[in-house]
């Protein structure tokens, strides 16, 4: 019987070059709920899929304040996840402490990875299962990085992670290059827009996504769940008026999701 | 306490060797303009003559230092190293004058804990972003910012004048000619003061360190002439 | 030569606290000195800790910027793990076990904290630079201190720390009277303490947020 020879261990490669541990560790951000970021020149805006793990149980915390400029998002473990948010927010203090201003974004996210990397390179350890997504506002402005469970890391206009997070990232992709001079609330909106995309059919309420915003002259805070609730009104009611516009041709093709048009310009 | 015993077994800056006197900054139009002279003071003993007591940090900040120079020396490696590391990041962030302000106080302030100080007073001005700083931390780590600064002797000799001739938005001839005015006193009344000056400056283009110069004096007054010659028993 | 490396300085000041009903108020001066020198005459002795208190410190200010920086990453910390802002007692239990710390080697900082409680009524925590501290209505601290207590003793008085069972020791003022009771004894003070004067600095704490004010004091 076949059985993987090169995956019992992280320093282990495989003749073709591969770590297989860390390649799982990854799957496992593919198998948390979805996150998304996207960003302006001023602001960036986090939101997440809230997944109960059963209806008698609450959902777990998918988005974290670091400092008053950071927030990340996660996907993957969770509880991997409170962990490095933790040590994120050690960093923030301590930069704060010795140089009373507010450490880069990209150096808190190189200190991150660095500590990813670490994993990867020790047989002893395992590597983080979460990916994050750091958002994040510096002298040099607004910024949005992805953190990978390999010590990678890189810098995006809009990103999605996740379960389900390639249709979030194909309704991104065709409409991140007018995102620079977006408006804090369309930014949102947009935002909200790629969730749906994950939510294959399912209904976007509030209480199903947690939205986050920082930027210029907005410190990092999740959007309180009533004000979201208000966005996903306004966005529906606009929906059904495209929708009865275009004749509501593209209502057929909601049985194949990934392959889905995005909506429709507002 | 424990630190009473065995102070002769162990390495620690019980009182300076070599000293530099004052250091004076203020703020004006264009950025901070700092001066000191450049004696190194043995004791009373006018040792050295050409000690460089104000250098350059990074780009947008100016250090001065009076009190112990072996220790302001210490404290220009830990800035180079600081600021080869920042620079190492190449990614667009530096250090302005406020993290440096407070990355040097905290230095001051934990070696102060130590019961081994860094024996000086710490001018830090500079400009970033438009904005102006001046600030000051001591050898136990006590700090503050203000539009004019003075250490040492300037705190009794320079600060009264500057108190009273200081003004916003001077220029740059004028702010050089308060400051030689305090010098000048500095000079007559403050005996480890020497007549070699360097002025710096420093603005949202850069910093400048200019050479030193000498001020010119007068002993002409009556007093300077023979001042023993009312008092019986000096010479 | 010989004589020991002293790693303390005293840079001055006085702070001064008064709690009403519904309102706090607190001020300090803000000349920092050292010696017979003035080293600047703006610098601010009250420091912002959460929502609802309010820390005033004189007497050593590198050890007082230590101590309200520590008070404030601990305070972020508390922020993160509990998504609230600390209650002005908890803060001022927080600052003892602070000060006691580091009672081998104290931080020279003489401390007021004043606020609101988690009922909304005001309140002052005093404190010696170890730690011990104390609940009551008004209280001063600092170089000025023994200048300003006889006059709040006088104005203010407290109930009795006799009785049993205690009782509240908020003051019968008003909130603009508290307040002019403050420029008083700071003008008073100023007269007589070569380390107070320059400016006073009052904060206002009530249910509607965070008031400040200047007042001119002499600068000699």
């Amino acid at each position: 019987m076949f059985r993987n020879q090169y995956d019992t261990d992280v320093t282990t490669w495989s003749p073709a070059g591969r770590l297989f541990q860390v390649e799982y560790a990854m799957e496992a951000v593919k198998q948390g709920s979805a996150a998304v970021g996207l960003r302006s020149r001023t602001h960036v805006v986090l939101a997440t899929v809230n997944k109960a793990a059963s209806d008698l149980s609450s959902h777990q915390r998918k988005v974290f304040k670091i400092d008053d400029h950071v927030g990340v998002a996660i996907a993957g473990l969770t509880a991997d996840g409170r962990v490095l948010s933790r040590y994120l927010r050690n960093e923030c203090i301590n930069h704060s402490f010795v140089y009373e201003a507010p450490l880069p974004v990209g150096r808190l996210v190189v200190r991150l990875a660095d500590k990813a990397q670490v994993c990867t390179q020790r047989s002893w350890k395992r590597p983080y299962g979460v990916g994050l997504l750091v958002a994040g506002l510096d002298e040099l402005g607004a910024h949005l990085y992805y953190n990978c469970p390999s010590g990678n890391y890189f810098e995006y206009q809009a990103f999605a992670i996740g379960s389900r997070s390639q249709a979030a990232k194909t309704y991104l992709e065709r409409r991140f290059e007018a995102f620079d001079k977006y408006s804090a609330e369309e930014l949102i909106k947009d935002a909200l827009f790629a969730i749906k995309e994950t939510l294959q059919g399912e209904k976007l309420t509030s209480s199903i996504c947690t939205v986050a915003i920082v930027g210029i002259g907005e410190p990092f805070h999740i959007i309180s769940e009533q004000a979201v609730q208000e966005m996903v009104d306004a966005l529906e009611t606009r929906e059904e008026a495209t929708a009865e516009q275009s004749g509501g041709d593209m209502q057929d093709e909601s049985g194949n999701p990934d392959a889905a048009a995005p909506m429709e310009e507002i | 306490m424990a630190h009473d015993e065995d102070v002769a077994g162990s390495e620690r800056t019980l009182y300076p060797y070599v000293t530099g006197t004052s250091v004076i900054g203020i703020k004006y139009k264009d950025g901070i303009l700092m001066a000191a002279d450049t004696g190194g003071s043995y004791g009373s003993t006018l040792r050295y003559k050409s000690v460089e007591r104000m250098k350059v940090i990074g780009k947008h900040s100016l250090l001065g230092a009076s009190g112990e120079i072996s220790d302001f020396q210490e404290i220009l490696r830990y800035l180079d190293e600081l600021i080869l590391y920042d620079n190492m990041w190449d990614d667009g962030n530096s250090l302005g004058p406020k993290e440096i302000h407070n990355y040097l106080n905290r230095v001051m302030y934990n070696r102060r804990n130590k019961f081994n100080p860094l024996w000086n007073s710490l001018v830090l001005g500079g400009v970033k972003n438009g904005n102006k700083y001046l600030g000051v931390v001591t050898m136990l780590g006590a700090h503050y910012e203000d539009n004019h600064v003075a250490t040492g002797f300037g705190n009794h000799l320079a600060v009264p004048i500057l108190r009273s001739e200081w003004k916003e938005g001077m220029s740059f001839e004028e702010a050089v000619k308060l400051l030689e005015k305090c010098l000048l006193v500095l000079l007559y009344r403050d005996r480890s003061s020497i007549n070699k000056f360097q002025i710096a400056k420093i603005t949202e283009e850069g910093a400048t360190i200019y050479p030193a110069y000498s001020l010119k004096t007068f002993w002409g007054f009556s007093a300077f002439q023979n001042p023993g010659q009312f008092a019986e028993g000096t010479w | 030569m010989g004589s020991r490396f002293n790693p303390y300085d005293n840079n001055g000041g006085t702070c001064v606290a008064i709690a009403g009903v519904d309102y706090c108020v607190v001020a300090a001066d803000t000349r920092m000195s050292t010696g017979y020198s003035i080293l600047t005459r703006d610098y601010s002795k009250i420091c912002q800790l959460a929502d609802k208190s309010v820390l005033a410190s004189s007497g050593f200010q590198a050890d007082v910027k230590a101590l309200q920086k520590n008070l404030s990453a601990k305070h972020l910390i508390y922020q993160h793990q509990h998504n609230k802002q600390m209650s002005c007692p908890a803060m001022a239990q927080l600052l003892s076990n602070t000060l006691y710390y580091k009672r081998f080697f104290p931080y020279y900082a003489f401390n007021v904290l004043g606020g609101l409680d988690s009922e909304g009524k005001g309140c002052v925590f005093t404190y010696d630079a170890v730690g011990s501290y104390e609940r009551v209505g008004y209280s001063t601290q600092g170089t000025g201190s023994t200048l300003i207590i006889p006059v709040l003793d006088n104005q203010l008085k407290s109930p009795s720390p006799l009785l049993l069972p205690a009782k509240d020791a908020v003051t019968p003022l008003s909130e603009g009277e508290a307040v002019d009771l403050v420029k008083d004894v700071f003008a008073s003070a100023t007269e007589r303490d070569i380390y107070t004067g320059d400016q006073v600095e009052i904060v206002i704490i009530n249910a509607s947020g965070i008031k400040r004010e200047y007042v001119q004091l002499r600068r000699d």
